[in-house]
């Protein structure tokens, strides 16, 4: 102890000293921290501090740095872009097209797992549905593309019941439908496996007494089985409601071509085609854009959770 | 316990539903293979459902395995995925260890800049400029392993598994003298197989399918990895991809299509059945209760 009898130690002294215990004691903890630090500032941090350039005309040679700021003209710009109304829809409609069908599917899945009998059987259909999770999505949209062609499975299937057969993936009314649909079947399984140990977490006595009250099944599951999941659909609702402005651009860009842009261009799939691919390279005006919906997206998540704390009591933080 | 009639045809129904969603997950998949090795003459006349392949031929495989491309990809994508794996479970296994630390307080600080990462990212394009003209890393193969190294979801997971190890073990080897990079390697991992399977599928089944960072990065096709390939000759109806067929391609092109995607897949259905077993015990529970 280095305190001179009765006079306190200066703050950086004491906080010196902290460190250095600190250090004794943990000195591999630092040593395994450096390559841990290091990815995410490089990986993470060093990318958010390129996206000021955003804010900047982007040179290449200048780099992020020595480029000259600009302010605003890239966001204003944005909102002038005569893509502007058609990527903001596009993104909106399939969100909440998201919402509505591939997020309650998987719910509805699990309980109607959940009452399965077979323990057997129940297994099975996990495993099975799990496993498109695991595909690419290479082979997914080639599978997509190939079936729903003019003479392809789904086509001629759907013929069946008076649909013209036509190549499906040419038609911009159809792309919605075949977005959310091909990510139900790829999803449903996967996205259930948290609702089903949520599930398997409620106590079973509940039951017991809903029936000894003479609850009829239907009534047992409005009473005891969906309340008690209801912070676990909470949670994942509102990290949904995060995502509103970044529909993902793989699957996009694999299924879209020029004749499906006006349902099927997204704001991340916009990003893509204007930054990244072709010559345009218009990397700051993209930032831009990109930099717009993450903070769309950020409202609405700590609205979201502000919504759910005071409603269900459920909340991310 | 009585069951009504009401719940009884629920249950025939609950179980038919069951059977039909067995059959959609399943069927695709069953319909690519028996076209894959179907003659493709008669594969060409065909329209609808396959129950059994039309005739036999194996032509469709041995194409696909002509073709260069395809072998320069899968060197590719084996070497991205040994490599690749390797860095994710030494990094986020370090990165779970030190985030599980109780009496550590720097701890803390790690969790904060780990989260706030979920929440936050510069976006698409300072990503790119980042990695392809900072760094340097075009053609690189280093650009496919290095950036995606720690997936903070598979982090987060780990680290509550590291939780539950008993904390009695770690003060035992502590008190025989183990230094934390000791406990790490000779306690933590050890009694984490389960979990270390776990990220081992699900970071080696992410670069197995991994193909935008490929398109961005590597403009070599040589280094191209096998699911850049696939989506030439999948989706873009690439000719470059397609004319290493030559003469012999018109006529079977759906059928390498098929051919493709059996071949690129079947590794994922073979793994697949060892390591399901972990995951439905439950390993995800964790993530989302911590």
């Amino acid at each position: 102890m280095k305190t001179v009898q009765g006079k306190p130690k200066n703050i950086l002294q004491s906080t010196l000293d902290a460190i250095k215990v600190s250090w004794i004691k943990h000195k591999w903890l630092y040593i395994m921290s450096i390559p841990f630090i290091a990815y995410y500032v490089i990986f993470h941090y060093m990318p958010m501090y390129g996206a000021t350039i955003a804010f900047k005309d982007y040179d290449v040679v200048l780099g992020v740095s020595g480029s000259p700021w600009v302010g605003f003209k890239h966001f204003k710009d944005f909102f002038h872009d005569f893509y502007f109304t058609r990527v903001i829809r596009n993104t909106l409609l399939i969100s909440i097209y998201n919402l509505l069908w591939s997020f309650p599917a998987p719910i509805i899945f699990a309980l109607l797992m959940n009452e399965l009998r077979s323990e057997r059987f129940k297994k099975t259909v996990q495993t099975i549905t799990y496993l498109p999770h695991f595909i690419s999505l290479i082979v997914i949209c080639g599978m997509l593309t190939d079936f729903l062609a003019q003479d392809g499975l789904i086509s001629v299937l759907l013929s069946k019941f008076g649909f013209e057969p036509t190549y499906y993936l040419s038609y911009p009314q159809y792309f919605r439908t075949i977005y959310i649909a091909s990510g139900i079947w790829q999803g449903i399984g996967w996205n259930s496996i948290i609702y089903l140990s949520a599930l398997s977490g409620i106590d079973q006595q509940l039951y017991e007494a809903a029936r000894i009250d003479g609850a009829s099944k239907l009534r047992q599951v409005w009473h005891v089985t969906l309340p008690g999941i209801i912070p676990t659909i909470m949670t994942l609702l509102i990290l949904q409601m995060g995502k509103v402005m970044s529909v993902g651009y793989e699957k996009i860009i694999l299924l879209y071509n020029g004749n499906t842009y006006e349902t099927a261009d997204v704001l991340s799939s916009y990003i893509y085609r204007l930054g990244l691919s072709g010559t345009s390279m218009r990397y700051s005006y993209t930032t831009a854009i990109g930099l717009f919906s993450s903070l769309i997206n950020i409202i609405l998540l700590v609205t979201a959770n502000k919504i759910s704390k005071a409603v269900s009591e459920s909340s991310l933080w | 316990m009585k069951r009504t009639n009401g719940e009884k045809i629920f249950g025939v129904f609950n179980g038919l539903f069951m059977i039909f969603m067995i059959v959609i997950t399943l069927y695709p998949f069953v319909h690519i293979l028996l076209a894959s090795v179907s003659e493709s003459s008669q594969l060409m006349a065909h329209r609808g459902v396959l129950l059994k392949p039309l005739g036999f031929n194996l032509n469709a495989y041995q194409l696909v395995f002509k073709n260069p491309n395809i072998y320069t990809g899968f060197k590719t994508t084996l070497i991205v995925l040994v490599g690749g794996t390797v860095i994710n479970i030494v990094l986020t296994s370090i990165g779970a260890f030190l985030l599980s630390r109780r009496d550590w307080k720097f701890s803390g600080f790690l969790m904060i800049m780990v989260m706030i990462t979920m929440y936050i990212s510069g976006g698409m394009i300072p990503r790119y400029l980042l990695i392809y003209e900072t760094l340097g890393m075009k053609d690189s193969l280093w650009a496919l392993m290095l950036p995606t190294a720690v997936s903070t979801w598979n982090l987060i997971v780990m680290r509550t598994n590291f939780q539950q190890i008993p904390q009695g073990l770690e003060e035992a080897a502590k008190i025989d003298g183990a230094n934390d990079l000791v406990v790490l390697f000779a306690v933590v991992l050890p009694l984490s197989k389960a979990i270390i399977a776990v990220m081992v599928l699900f970071y080696g089944v992410a670069h197995w399918n991994s193909w935008f960072d490929a398109m961005l990065f590597i403009r070599d096709r040589a280094k191209f990895p096998v699911q850049l390939i696939m989506r030439e000759i999948l989706i873009s109806n690439s000719t470059d991809s397609m004319q290493s067929y030559g003469d012999s391609y018109n006529g079977v092109a759906e059928s390498i299509k098929y051919a493709t995607i059996i071949i690129t897949t079947v590794p994922i259905l073979i793994v697949y059945p060892f390591i399901q077993k972990y995951f439905v015990k439950g390993v995800m529970v964790g993530a989302i209760k911590g």
